[in-house]
């Protein structure tokens, strides 16, 4: 038998770890990319960038405000409709539910998450925004016009629109990771307020939610990020028109949005330059809601490590 | 190599049963014992497993390795062919020679090592994905065996040191997880063996298995002790008398005796051994 | 008293009752929409898939017929680009956190591994843009193969790792007790071990990225024809499912339907082929 080669130990050692650190140069990469691509956009309009409403690329006027208002309102409406949603049926898989629907139910979940942006996109424009626009929308004009969200014309591409498929994009997320966080709920937990003579609910309530806060938080930032970033399916319901409006029936504009219409239009330097500075606001405050989540999911984590050994 | 050819007076003593001791112990019978470990200490970070143990291992015997859990024994068949490298943060103190040659020379490669000095396993791993055959073969492949010929009559001859063959030999391609727990055992012990190494160690090989594998293992090992320097830990005494020659008693990372397996067993010179044999602890 | 206790234990138990209806509720609302995409791609998809859309290319407006063969073809071409990069790079990288390197190492890496999962997809297409797009001048089946490729890398990377780390330490170590060296161990005995897990997180994650758009804008861009050079734009299915979507014309939108249609039943087949796959393995190991 030939003596085994060390040098190819060595190197199977030092290739993959070269392939494990390319995830490192990636992140570094998007950042430098971005950056390199905006640099004459940042040096020309500074921080009045992200202040002004302005958008107008004939007159060469550029000033994200409207796309970050955007961004910020959908995705919050988006979280609004799909945080309870998600954590009931995380909540309703893990604790509640009768043990031979937890699995199939798991599935569908898990295959809503597949369902490709643009196709959810597709059915918003053609089946979502006319119902919405026949029915709910004039509803809640009629009752709730009074607290000034729901007013104005109704064009059934809006704001209100986006959000609500930005939710239903990160429903399946929110709530696969809410599981994930209630099924390490160690069941000593649940026992011990069992043991006290709690029902269901209470045991829910008491020893799971109350342990798993913090847990539940990081999924909800998680969705979060997701939402922020969510470009297709937004992009073909919320309207695109850069505007600060206080109805959430107005048509809106997102950050990802803007990108994703105006990128191949962009006919000047300076235009591009502004897309890409869009791009590079985008970046850097979905790299901040996914450090934050993951963070929060993390030290669970370890904390929960240490108590098991 | 050399000392391979030696032959080994042990057994002798071992098939009267009762014969005492000599009083100078290992040292003395042996010219040239397998292993030859000097003042061995093994650290896990900051806790010492194994302190400062001395003993001369024999060679074509069987070694059996005994006490309490938690003593050491296996962290120091581990140090034998260098497997405890594997854990991080480990280290050893002092020194292991094999065949007279230092097993921890720097630079030298501990695959070349374990080629020599095979390991079973207490829980039988045959590799899932192959064949009884491959599972025979995989140490003599992936070290660049290709020799059709060599492979098929390593194979047979494995496998009948394992006496297993006649289990098998129509099952070959059948995977090497569709056996029995105890033939499964006796599979990894012929891929041990396949490579052809000087020195088997045995990691408590039975206690997964049920009394009539233990015993068909047992009667195996006695078999394979003319041409292999077998170690064995177990936490079964019976074990200890029945299959080895020489004993060694651990307790919390010392060595606290090592003598004919007969004399450990009837007249142990150490309180601390009696006491565990005689059941008073562990 | 007992009376009131007894009111009390009612009220307990109602509410008990009442929570595991509405989270009930919730659980169907969540799958409510699927249930609803699906029967409308039916609907308005399943009459436009015939033998002409899997062969034919787009016709031009006002042409009724023709189809996406071109954008099938494309997206089959990105996918195999993607792999060529994502592949090699997320299983080896996943085989270094699984294998080697120490717990504070891997654990920045996995944890930028995490935030790379969580970047936005239209921002792979910018980045790519300007690095090969910009350079090359001129949208590529390369480029768009390039960003979809940099997705599946955390993708697989961080699957490969989980599924190596369910293989149990003996057989490591009694790969290594009989000599045999560690990466010869880790290619054959270990990565073979969890082939079947390797080979699930490729699919999932190539199901993942099929479906994608963004990051296909502005790298491979879309062609109404066939793509005779891989330097050149391409077509994908999901990027003629959105030009076609946002255009004025019915014929348009009935192709659209049916491109969404035959894009889903792909990404659903490869999910219950994966599901099928793994069902024995996830049974034994959890």
């Amino acid at each position: 038998m030939p003596p085994p080669s060390r040098f190819a130990d060595k190197a199977f050692e030092w290739v993959t770890l070269a392939m494990a650190l390319v995830v490192v140069l990636l992140v570094i990469l998007v950042g430098w990319q971005l950056a390199r691509g905006s640099s004459a956009a940042i040096q020309k309009f500074g921080f009045h960038f992200l202040a002004t409403s302005t958008w107008d690329p004939v007159a060469e006027q550029f000033g994200a405000l409207p796309f970050i208002y955007g961004t910020i309102v959908s995705s919050l409406i988006a979280l609004i409709i799909a945080v309870p949603l998600s954590i009931a049926t995380a909540v309703y898989l893990t604790e509640l539910a009768p043990l031979w629907i937890r699995q199939p139910l798991t599935s569908l979940i898990e295959m809503l998450a597949a369902i490709p942006s643009v196709i959810l996109g597709l059915w918003g424009i053609f089946v979502m925004i006319p119902w919405l626009r026949d029915y709910p929308f004039p509803l809640l004009k009629r009752y709730l016009g009074w607290t000034g969200l729901f007013t104005g014309p109704i064009y059934g591409v809006c704001m209100f629109a986006g959000g609500i498929i930005i939710a239903i994009m990160i429903l399946p997320i929110i709530t696969s990771v809410s599981r994930e966080i209630l099924r390490s709920v160690p069941d000593l937990q649940r026992e011990a307020a069992y043991a006290l003579g709690a029902t269901r609910w209470e045991v829910t309530r008491i020893a799971v939610l109350s342990y798993a806060k913090r847990g539940l938080f990081g999924a909800m930032i998680l969705g979060l990020g997701r939402a922020l970033g969510e470009t297709m399916a937004v992009t073909m319901v919320i309207g695109n028109t850069p505007q600060i409006a206080a109805s959430l029936f107005a048509p809106g504009y997102t950050l990802a949005s803007v990108i994703a219409n105006e990128f191949t239009e962009a006919t000047t330097d300076l235009y591009l330059e502004a897309l890409f500075e869009i791009g590079l606001v985008l970046f850097a405050i979905t790299i901040l809601a996914n450090l934050i989540g993951q963070l929060l999911l993390r030290t669970l984590k370890t904390s929960g490590a240490r108590r098991a050994a | 190599m050399s000392n391979l050819t030696m032959s080994s007076p042990t057994p002798i003593s071992k098939s009267s049963g009762i014969t005492p001791t000599p009083p100078e112990d290992s040292n003395s019978q042996v010219a040239a014992p397998a292993f030859d470990v000097k003042n061995l200490s093994i650290w896990y970070g900051e806790k010492r497993a194994i302190k400062d143990i001395s003993i001369q291992i024999p060679a074509r015997t069987v070694s059996a390795i005994i006490g309490p859990s938690g003593c050491g024994k296996s962290t120091f068949l581990r140090c034998l062919n260098r497997m405890h490298e594997l854990v991080p943060r480990t280290r050893i103190e002092g020194q292991i020679l094999f065949n007279g040659e230092n097993l921890y020379r720097p630079g030298s490669d501990p695959a070349m090592a374990r080629r020599r000095i095979g390991m079973v396993f207490q829980k039988s791993n045959p590799f899932p994905t192959m064949s009884i055959e491959e599972n025979v073969l995989v140490g003599l492949r992936l070290n660049g065996v290709r020799d059709r010929h060599v492979l098929n009559e390593r194979l047979e001859k494995s496998l009948r040191m394992a006496a297993l063959w006649d289990e098998v030999k129509d099952d070959l391609k059948k995977p090497g997880m569709s056996i029995s727990g105890g033939q499964q055992q006796r599979l990894c012990i012929a891929r041990a063996v396949a490579v052809e190494p000087e020195v088997l160690l045995m990691d408590e090989p039975c206690s997964a298995l049920d009394p009539i594998a233990t015993a068909r293992v047992e009667e195996l090992i006695r078999e394979l002790r003319t041409r292999y320097t077998i170690v064995i830990v177990t936490h079964n005494m019976q074990q200890a008398s029945r299959v080895s020659d020489r004993t060694a008693f651990f307790y919390v990372g010392e060595l606290i005796e090592f003598g004919e397996t007969a004399q450990i067993f009837s007249s142990p010179r150490e309180r601390k051994t009696e006491d565990y044999i005689t059941g008073r602890f562990g | 008293m007992i009376a009131a206790r007894h009111d009390n234990n009612g009220w307990r138990k109602i509410k008990s009752a009442l929570a595991s209806v509405l989270s009930m509720c919730a659980a169907v609302l969540v799958i409510a929409p699927l249930g609803l995409v699906f029967f409308y791609l039916l609907q308005k998809g399943a009459g436009s898939v015939n033998w002409n859309f899997f062969t034919q290319l787009p016709k031009p407006v006002g042409e009724a017929g023709g189809g996406m063969a071109n954008a099938i073809a494309g997206t089959g071409e990105l996918l195999g680009i993607a792999s060529l990069i994502g592949i090699p790079i997320g299983v080896l990288g996943g085989v270094y956190l699984a294998e080697y390197g120490t717990s504070t190492r891997n654990w920045w890496l996995r944890f930028v591994a995490d935030i790379l999962n969580g970047v936005p997809s239209i921002t792979w297409g910018v980045v790519v843009y300007g690095m090969v797009v910009l350079t090359f001048k001129s949208f590529s089946a390369y480029a768009g193969g390039l960003a979809l490729g940099f997705m599946m890398i955390p993708l697989i990377m961080r699957t490969t790792e989980e599924v190596l780390l369910l293989v149990p330490n003996g057989y490591r170590e009694a790969s290594l007790a009989l000599g045999i060296s560690r990466w010869k161990t880790i290619v054959h005995i270990v990565i073979k071990t969890a082939s079947k897990g390797i080979i699930t997180g490729i699919l999932l994650a190539l199901a993942r990225i099929a479906g994608e758009t963004a990051p296909l804008l502005f790298t491979a861009f879309g062609n109404r024809f066939w793509n005779r050079n891989l330097a050149e734009p391409i077509a994908a299915l999901p990027l003629q499912i959105f030009s076609y979507a946002i255009s004025p014309y019915e014929d348009w939108h009935r192709q659209a339907w049916a491109g969404a249609l035959v894009l889903v039943v792909g990404i659903f087949v490869i999910n219950v082929l994966v599901r099928f796959l793994t069902r024995g393995r996830t049974a034994t190991v959890l």
